[in-house]
């Protein structure tokens, strides 16, 4: 701090910059807290003295199945999920350490699904639904996603530095093949799994396009389609409850970020180094 | 025992591929698959009540040249992809160059940053229509202060492409953000302590030392991004349905309105073909780079 006068100048400026944009970026967040937890009336009017409410909470909980929506969504997130970590663990132990004819080519072909995603084959993928008779289902929403090629590939990066000696001390004491990868890859690959399944559930949480194509009724809905059902049905548009259900929709997964900011950050670093 | 070496000859294959396999099995039924289907699809026409589809060849293609939309939509998504990707992938390095630095409350900064990449994109659209509600939203009211006149910023068809690209920077700088502040973080301190000792300033470090560094890292990014505004569908569907005139209707938007509002599989699938094909060019870009840096490492 005991710089020049032109060091502290450019200090200065930078720390009112690095604040101002900080704010400028939770100010759509704020605002709309300030919309939900006020009277219609003082919607976009700034009065302290405004009276705090929660009736706009009280009125988009009772106007859609938002609790339904809630248990669909969780039910999404967590069967995707797990799929995703049984398919992407066998298949990245797979990559690290058997050398199988044609590995180099799987591989590559599994990469090919980080470039074309799912969102692009829409059209296609709701036809193989379609054919299977799963259109409305929780499977439909989630099997197009559970082969995931970032998770593989995350996997797979970290399997590798696994050392060679572990897996013999395992086989030495009869473990087998799938044996060795529970007891030995799986516990050392935990900070992975966690950064892998933080990013996953965020992403799954808040996809739109896929479940609002295949589903068609409250029994499958996930949050984000029953929000988008629910503020585009509503008649006279009531922005103080329409902001409300906004919220609720977010807050499971904003809550669960703003008390364990640290892990959420370092586990989106973690999945985006590799 | 000749069967037993055989066997064990074999054993890497077999527990491979049977690793392999229900990944691999999903991957085709829902990657693989509908890409050649959507190929196989843009040949044939639109299957209609008894008429089953029949083999047209290019005759979708032909019409997609002569569809205004799919022109205006390519040229939106293009638009739209130049004016988000520079500007987010900027506003990234900027917030993680201070969320590294030696600004106060970092931590807190930093959640601010990153809080936008948390909310659902359908969320983060219905808070921003608000604000773009003419007269009536948070924007007009602002710009009421300075006497200026309301605008239908989502109604007119100059402004509303322009308004959804906002709503995406703002969205994705902070996600991007994490990307740069994990290469800073992995930079050794050492080649920045070595340029102050030739005396060095900030500026010079930054243009000489870290940029060079991050190039990798940017390279990366910016191909995320190009990839991510040719996907991007949330937005249009909450905040503008395409209009107004189809001012911001994207590709996937518009693969979403056909196969989904008319119902033309056959003209959805040439149009889905042409994104993958799109989508194909962009990695192929990424694979040349990934190469890069795997010789340069």
């Amino acid at each position: 701090m005991n710089g020049s006068f032109p060091d502290r100048l450019v200090a200065l400026l930078e720390n009112t910059g690095a604040w101002l944009l900080g704010l400028l970026w939770v100010l759509p967040l704020l605002f709309a807290v300030w919309t939900a937890f006020h009277p219609a009336a003082f919607a976009v009017r700034f009065d302290l003295a405004a009276p705090l409410t929660l009736e706009n909470f009280v009125q988009a909980w009772a106007a859609a199945p938002f609790p339904r929506y809630l248990l669909n969504s969780f039910l999404l997130v967590t069967s995707i999920l797990a799929g995703q970590l049984v398919l992407c663990t066998l298949a990245a132990y797979a990559f690290a350490r058997f050398e199988f004819r044609g590995r180099n080519v799987a591989f590559l072909l599994v990469l090919v699904q980080l470039m074309i995603m799912p969102d692009a084959l829409v059209v296609e993928n709701y036809r193989t639904m379609h054919a299977f008779g799963l259109i409305d289902s929780v499977a439909a929403m989630a099997l197009p996603y559970m082969a995931s090629a970032f998770g593989i590939f995350l996997l797979r990066q970290t399997f590798k530095t696994v050392p060679r000696e572990l897996d013999d001390a395992a086989r030495v004491e009869g473990a087998g093949t799938l044996g060795i990868l529970w007891r030995v890859y799986v516990p050392l690959a935990r900070p992975v799994y966690v950064a892998y399944g933080l990013v996953s559930i965020s992403y799954h949480w808040n996809n739109f396009l896929w479940p609002l194509i295949v589903t068609n009724s409250v029994t499958t809905r996930p949050l984000t389609v029953g929000l988008a059902v629910f503020s585009s049905t509503d008649q006279g548009v009531d922005w103080s409850v329409i902001t409300a259900a906004t919220l609720m929709t977010a807050a499971p997964l904003l809550i669960a970020f703003l008390l364990f900011q640290r892990q959420f950050v370092q586990s989106f670093m973690r999945a985006g180094i590799k | 025992m000749p069967d037993r070496r055989l066997g064990s000859q074999l054993a890497p294959h077999v527990h491979g591929w049977l690793l392999l396999l229900p990944a691999v099995a999903l991957l085709a039924a829902f990657t693989y698959f509908p890409a050649v289907a959507a190929l196989w699809s843009s040949l044939h026409s639109t299957p209609k009540g008894a008429r089953p589809a029949r083999f047209v060849g290019l005759d979708q293609y032909a019409a997609m040249v002569d569809d205004p939309v799919f022109w205006q939509s390519l040229w939106n998504n293009v638009l739209f992809a130049l004016g988000t990707v520079p500007l987010s992938v900027a506003i990234a390095l900027l917030m993680a160059l201070w969320v590294n630095g030696r600004i106060r409350g970092r931590t807190a900064l930093r959640m601010a940053y990153f809080t936008p990449t948390m909310l659902p994109m359908i969320a983060v659209a219905n808070i921003w229509l608000f604000f773009y509600t003419p007269g009536y939203g948070l924007i007009d009211q602002v710009l009421g202060l300075f006497g200026l006149p309301d605008t239908n910023w989502l109604g007119s068809p100059a402004t509303a492409l322009p308004a959804l690209m906002v709503v995406t920077v703002w969205k994705e700088a902070g996600f991007f953000m994490i990307f740069y502040l994990a290469a800073l973080q992995a930079m050794p301190p050492s080649l920045r302590e070595a340029a102050m000792l030739e005396g060095a300033g900030r500026w010079c470090i930054f243009r000489r030392v870290t940029l060079p560094l991050l190039m990798p890292t940017t390279l990366f990014v910016l191909v995320n991004a190009v990839i991510n505004a040719f996907r991007t569908v949330d937005l249009v569907v909450v905040m503008t349905r395409g209009g107004p005139d189809n001012a911001t209707a994207l590709l996937l938007y518009h693969i979403y309105e056909v196969g989904f509002r008319y119902w033309d599989t056959g003209y959805a699938a040439a149009l889905t073909t042409v994104l993958v094909v799109i989508l194909v060019v962009l990695a192929i870009g990424q694979f040349v780079y990934l190469d890069r840096k795997v010789h340069y490492r």
